[in-house]
């Protein structure tokens, strides 16, 4: 297991490093002068110059390349343009409300999702199977925004049950936990659909292995069999899923946080794009991408820990 | 890259092609998101005949109206007719999310055919480039370089094609490895057949399908993702009508006038579901797991 780990572990750092070479290439895609697009037309050519130093932008593009790498990989992500504020204490702020909204989606999308997957497999062709895919199709279909903005339309605006403004900031934990329900049932909803659907066809690929029927044979209580011999073989394709699903995540919350003006990861980045504050959205996309390289390696790593024959390839 | 991109000629691929469109014939279920896409398709088609309005013609005498008999789905804050600028949202949606995938479809299955062929260090740089692409959480990416670019229609088309090249990458090296082992390709080289008609000619026709199938769910996403950029404010300028941009400003009036929200987001919805559909339906076609199952 060690050693698998380590490998794993060695294999992640040149995508480490290709993602921020391509966050770098991307930053540099805005066409003519990055510090004038930030300042606008009216900005005077002093402060251009002052940003241009600033920023870098004045030495050749090996040494903005270089010191580039230099800073990230000591930890400086670089400075807010609007605020001054170091980009990784920006994010440090919001972060709770984020992290707080995606764990109650992942609770929600795999505690309905998995349940609903498997049951849907063991009714095969029965109603139970078509609901779930049906229910499935839909959530696959919706944009975020789409479902966020339906959801406030019903239930907090025609129906007054939910507030229409995520009243998350007050300090009051009732209010706030009121103020979670939509985005995270949006968000939730969302993720059981694709929790779901895969947890039904990885169920119904083992249910057809020859070790179930022996293990039926047997005579195995259902449970047991389901369980123990069923799902425990079927949750790899299931974590691909899961962890394919983290990118998605992110940005299914980037549009929830805005629809329900939760703050948060999507708002911080809404406004990074409006103030034109590019040092704070390569920020952030370097620490989204970093998430996501570190979700595929901790999926990898789920794989040998539920699968022993993984780790021996 | 652009002499593989002409589709294969249809004598060498009309065995697979053909079972999918018997297969996908059988299955109800894809008909109805056959006939819807045909319907949004005709719609966009024909728009200028269809809109009871002009998209673009502002009057401030009926500033917010609810649906009524003159304005079928109401009208916006600027008094535009909802139901003539949901007519030609459905162009921009339909040619954004087609022309972006067909793109992602052809840069993604050439570098993966490339890439398997070849091996090598050439195999070894565009799996190192789909690493980097999919470490990018994809509603994210098309709005960086949408951000970068600036908002205009081409721009938003580059930015949600690359988001969705990877996949197509994949789907084309895998089955590419395989086939180059194959005698039949071993004899074509005997013959004397260069990389790129082995390339073009025999090993694309056999992938054809797949990508197709794939094309196909990703349109689906790639029209989400454009609804989503545009309701973030990074999608085709105003005041040109796209459903995302339309969810935008009813959001801005959400506490007044639901017919500015619902419809579009129905519009949205609708396409997609078309698009997964039929996506769904001719990927279980393909399946040989699934070929048997009744629907």
């Amino acid at each position: 297991m060690m050693r698998y780990t380590v490998k794993r572990l060695l294999l992640a750092i040149p995508t480490l490093l290709a993602m921020l070479s391509a966050v770098f290439v991307l930053v540099r895609l805005v066409p003519g002068d990055p510090a004038a697009a930030m300042l606008g037309d009216q900005a005077s050519a002093a402060a251009l110059s002052a940003l241009r130093t600033q920023l870098g932008l004045n030495l050749p593009l090996h040494t903005q390349y270089l010191n580039f790498l230099g800073d990230v990989l000591t930890g400086n992500f670089g400075y807010s343009l609007s605020n001054g504020q170091s980009v990784l204490r920006e994010v440090a702020e919001v972060l709770p409300w984020t992290l707080q909204l995606s764990f109650a989606a992942i609770v929600i999308g795999i505690g309905l999702g998995l349940p609903l997957g498997i049951w849907a497999a063991l009714r095969r062709d029965a109603w139970p199977d078509y609901l779930s895919r049906l229910l499935s199709l839909a959530g696959l279909s919706f944009p975020a925004f789409v479902s966020g903005i339906l959801m406030l339309l019903v239930f907090a605006i025609e129906l007054n049950w939910f507030p229409v403004i995520g009243s998350t900031t007050s300090g009051n934990p009732w209010s706030q936990w009121r103020g979670l329900v939509l985005p995270a049932s949006n968000l939730g909803l969302i993720m059981t659909a694709y929790v779901t659907r895969v947890s039904r066809s990885s169920m119904l690929s083992v249910l057809s292995e020859d070790y179930i029927r022996t293990a039926r044979a047997k005579g195995l209580r259902p449970s047991q069999l389901i369980l123990r011999h069923g799902l425990r073989n079927a949750l790899i394709p299931i974590l691909t899923v899961v962890g394919l699903y983290f990118g998605t995540l992110i940005g299914n919350s980037v549009l929830t946080e805005i629809v329900f003006n939760r703050p948060g990861l999507g708002k911080l980045i809404l406004g990074a794009l409006n103030a034109r504050d590019y040092t704070l959205l390569q920020g952030l996309m370097i620490v989204f991408a970093a998430c996501v390289i570190i979700v595929n390696l901790l999926t990898d790593l789920a794989y040998g820990w539920v699968d022993p024959r993984v780790k021996y390839k | 890259m652009s002499t593989l991109s002409p589709s294969a000629p249809p004598t060498a691929s009309a065995a697979p092609p053909d079972s999918l469109w018997r297969a996908l014939l059988s299955n109800r279920v894809a008909w109805i998101g056959v006939a819807l896409l045909l319907l949004i398709v005709l719609v966009a088609v024909f728009a200028p005949w269809l809109a009871p309005h002009d998209p673009l013609q502002q009057n401030i005498a009926y500033r917010l109206d609810p649906p009524s008999a003159d304005f079928w789905l109401g009208t916006d804050s600027y008094g535009r007719d909802v139901l003539s600028r949901l007519i030609y949202g459905a162009r921009i949606s339909l040619l954004v999310g087609f022309l972006a995938v067909l793109i992602a479809m052809l840069i993604g299955s050439s570098l993966g055919i490339l890439a398997g062929y070849l091996g090598g260090w050439f195999d070894q740089l565009v799996m190192g480039l789909v690493d980097v692409l999919l470490s990018f959480p994809t509603l994210l990416l098309g709005l960086m370089v949408a951000a970068m670019l600036g908002a205009s229609l081409e721009n938003l088309i580059v930015a949600i094609a690359i988001t969705e090249i990877a996949p197509f990458v994949r789907i084309a090296r895998a089955p590419t490895i395989a086939l180059k082992q194959r005698d039949f390709i071993e004899a074509g080289r005997a013959l004397g057949f260069g990389p790129i008609r082995l390339m073009g000619v025999h090993i694309l026709p056999n992938m054809a399908s797949d990508v197709i199938v794939l094309a196909s769910l990703w349109m689906a996403a790639a029209i989400r993702t454009e609804a989503s950029l545009s309701f973030i404010g990074l999608g085709v300028p105003p005041p040109i009508a796209t459903w995302g941009s339309m969810i935008r400003e009813g959001f801005n009036n959400i506490l007044d006038a639901w017919w500015l929200i619902v419809f579009p987001c129905v519009a949205i919805l609708l396409t997609v579901l078309a698009l997964n559909l039929l996506g769904d339906a001719l990927r279980d076609a393909l399946d040989p797991k699934l070929r048997g199952e009744k629907r």
